[in-house]
């Protein structure tokens, strides 16, 4: 559509909807209200839970809530946040991939392979990865958009399948060290504390900018725009987080004088960086629209043109891709890959990290911050389990039985929205 | 009378071994209501969905404003102006009325979405239809009634230049006032110039709204004919026989 497209219906008389929010702040936090109680909860479980989880576990164990087991925590989340915001793609279509922890173990290897074996630099050895992850993405998007698979089926052969990969690219189960110092770095090193401050300050700004922006636009075409109170909120809230975590990881967490520890891990400009730009592509490009409404009505999107397999495919190209960037936040955390590198619950952590998040699981709902928020929640629980000294068998259990909560959240906002229609 | 704006010559449409639409003539007019009329599953979602570019036609001419088209899917369909409101509303429920009004065709600027235009179209659009219904195009769809739901659609089929809107049963789920609402509004696009044509099963709204009704019977046309001439009995009998005295079918292998 070009510029020169006029509107036949521009001389309308009056506007269908009033030009400014009215109702002032109260109206808001009403509005707000009204979307929790309709089943709209955005990220407030997974807010809830964090806050629920640091009382019991610091109450527990007093190591729980140091600088230390912070910065434990963020590397610790890394390759489940990074698998959950590839497989919010796919649950936003409604679909599933059951193979996306193998398939970063089938990445990861690659990466072992091509660094430590053959001895490449390390962006080959990345760019290596991430193209399996392509490939394997490929792979499955088409057998689910033109085949006509069920995505469970295929990514569930996926799941066998990727498995014996990686027990083949390993050599029936031997294990492959990483010493390459940048990958051993993302998960082991952090920012010098004046860098940290430095990105913190960037990323608030950068928030504070196109928040205003934004808002400005609107008011200046006369749409309604947020209330500053909500813009200055935001921003604030922002800050204070990003200022209290920074100014924590930045304390000495060394127990030993003779060498220093301190800063953000690496990691978390890595994720901060995957969030900004899938969130971009999601919120505002037509690419991220279409992915949202072939998830809310397949037909629908199919009629208004969208190239439906297209973006079915895309998904899962987008999920395997981030699944190989997981697993090579793993071997820099484990520093080797083995046979169970993306295996046993890696899988099931991701999908818990999105849904814990807000993702829904019935397709059309979900945003890559959830994958954020909800693995920073399965990982305290992880880590808290772990510092209380359970075993395996009641960590399991535990982590299913969290799974099935969210699950059950999505299902009740779900019903819940379907009433208040 | 001008060029029909629509005018379809001899199609036919197979789904494997059953013969759906059979040497259908179809016209339609820029300004006028056209009511297409038949039982049930005579063909006219079928005839519509044809016209829309969702199924490909077998054989038959496609003639827009005299001249003859090629139609092979619903950008096809756009290009040409036509747009169609289903019987079962494609909207997404999970976008909001904005998002959904330009599902497929975003307004962008460089890459990015350009939400403030798209807003403001829509907005305009909406008031341009009279429509005071609806509290904020920020609304998500899952949120609106069904007469709202199909004030949306409508409004989504305007908002293109488009010069041929098909409505297929668009008041069958709603109640009285609504139904009302919807064939207000749709009088209200046929005013303005645009060529619409109108599914309906219910003879009151048909001779309410139209200037034209074409009857389908058994997946033929029966009769194209003006509102003002026929009666509600002689359209009923199009309907149920394919034939009312002198209109319609003639008998299989009678006059030749
Ligand atoms: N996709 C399809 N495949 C096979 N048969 C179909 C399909 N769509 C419609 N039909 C058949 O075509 C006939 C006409 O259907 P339809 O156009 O929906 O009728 P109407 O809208 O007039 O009720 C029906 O007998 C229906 O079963
Ligand atoms: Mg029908």
């Amino acid at each position: 559509m070009s510029a020169t497209t006029t509107n036949p219906y521009e001389t309308g008389e009056k506007a269908a909807v009033p030009a400014k929010d009215d109702g002032g702040l109260w109206g808001y936090l009403r509005g707000y209200g009204q979307r929790v109680r309709g089943g709209d909860m955005g990220a407030l479980p997974a807010v809830l839970g964090m806050l629920v989880l640091t009382v019991v576990f610091s109450a527990a164990r007093p190591s729980f809530l140091t600088p230390l087991n912070f910065a434990n925590l963020l590397t610790q989340a890394g390759p489940i946040v990074v698998l959950g915001m590839g497989l919010v793609f796919v649950l936003l279509l409604g679909e599933i991939d059951l193979s996306a922890g193998f398939a970063s173990g089938v990445c990861a290897a690659v990466l072992a392979i091509m660094l430590t074996t053959h001895g490449f630099p390390w962006y080959v050895g990345v760019a290596a990865a991430i193209a399996t992850g392509v490939v394997i993405g490929l792979l499955l998007g088409f057998l689910v958009a033109k085949v006509g698979i069920p995505s469970f089926v295929v990514t569930l052969a996926g799941f066998l399948a990727f498995q014996g990969t990686v027990l083949w690219l390993l050599d029936e189960g031997t294990n492959i060290s990483v010493r390459n110092e940048v990958i051993i770095s993302l998960e082991n090193e952090f920012m010098p504390p004046a860098v940290g401050w430095g990105l913190g300050a960037l990323t608030v700004l950068g928030f504070a900018a196109t928040q205003l922006i934004q808002q400005r636009n609107r008011r200046r075409r006369g749409l309604p725009a947020l209330l500053w109170q909500v813009v200055t909120f935001r921003v604030v809230g922002l800050a204070v987080l990003v200022g209290v975590a920074v100014a924590v990881l930045n304390e000495e967490r060394s127990r030993n004088a003779l060498f220093s520890l301190k800063g953000v891990p690496i990691v978390v400009p890595v994720i901060g960086v995957l969030l900004l730009v899938w969130t971009f592509v999601l919120r505002r490009t037509a690419f991220g629209r279409h992915i949202y409404a072939v998830g809310g009505n397949r037909e629908a999107a199919r009629r208004a043109g969208i190239a439906v397999d297209r973006i079915r495919i895309s998904a899962f190209v987008i999920c395997s891709a981030m699944a190989a960037v997981s697993g090579i936040l793993a071997a820099s955390m484990a520093r080797s890959v083995d046979p169970n590198t993306g295996g046993s619950n890696v899988l099931l952590y991701g999908v818990a990290a999105a849904v814990i998040g807000g993702t829904s699981l019935f397709g059309g709902k979900g945003r890559v911050l959830d994958a954020v928020l909800g693995g920073l929640v399965i990982t305290m629980i992880i880590n808290g389990m772990g510092l209380v000294g359970w075993s395996s068998a009641y960590k399991y259990v535990a982590t299913g039985i969290v799974l099935l909560l969210a699950a059950s959240v999505d299902a009740f906002s779900r019903r819940r929205s379907a009433a208040s229609s | 009378m001008g060029t029909p704006l629509l005018e379809l010559r001899g199609i036919n449409k197979s789904f494997g071994p059953v013969q759906v639409l059979r040497d259908v003539a179809f016209t339609v007019h820029p300004g006028e209501v056209t009511a297409l009329v038949g039982d049930n599953g005579a063909g006219k979602s079928t005839l519509v969905k044809c016209i829309g570019g969702i199924y490909p036609i077998d054989s038959g001419e496609y003639l827009m404003e005299g001249k003859q088209v090629h139609v092979h899917n619903p950008r096809d369909a756009a290009s040409h102006g036509v747009e169609i409101v289903y019987q079962d509303l494609a909207l997404c429920d999970n976008l909001d009325i904005v998002q959904n009004m330009f599902l497929g065709r975003e307004k962008k600027s460089g890459m990015i979405l350009d939400e403030p235009t798209m807003e403001q179209l829509a907005q305009q659009t909406l008031a341009g239809l009279s429509v005071r219904t609806v509290k904020s195009v920020r609304q998500q769809v899952a949120s609106l009634s069904g007469g709202q739901r199909q004030t949306v659609a409508i409004a989504k089929a305007v908002l293109w230049n488009s010069k041929l809107v098909i409505l297929d049963e668009p008041t069958a789920a709603l109640g009285v006032a609504q139904t009302q609402q919807v064939l207000e509004l749709v009088r209200r696009l046929a005013d303005n110039g645009l060529a619409v044509v109108l599914i309906s099963h219910n003879m009151n709204d048909v001779f309410a709204v139209s200037d034209r009704i074409a009857a389908l019977y058994l997946g033929r046309m029966a009769a194209q004919v003006k509102t003002s001439d026929v009666t509600h009995s002689q359209v009923v009998e199009l309907i149920t026989s394919g034939r009312s005295g002198t209109l319609g079918l003639v008998e299989e292998g009678a006059a030749a």
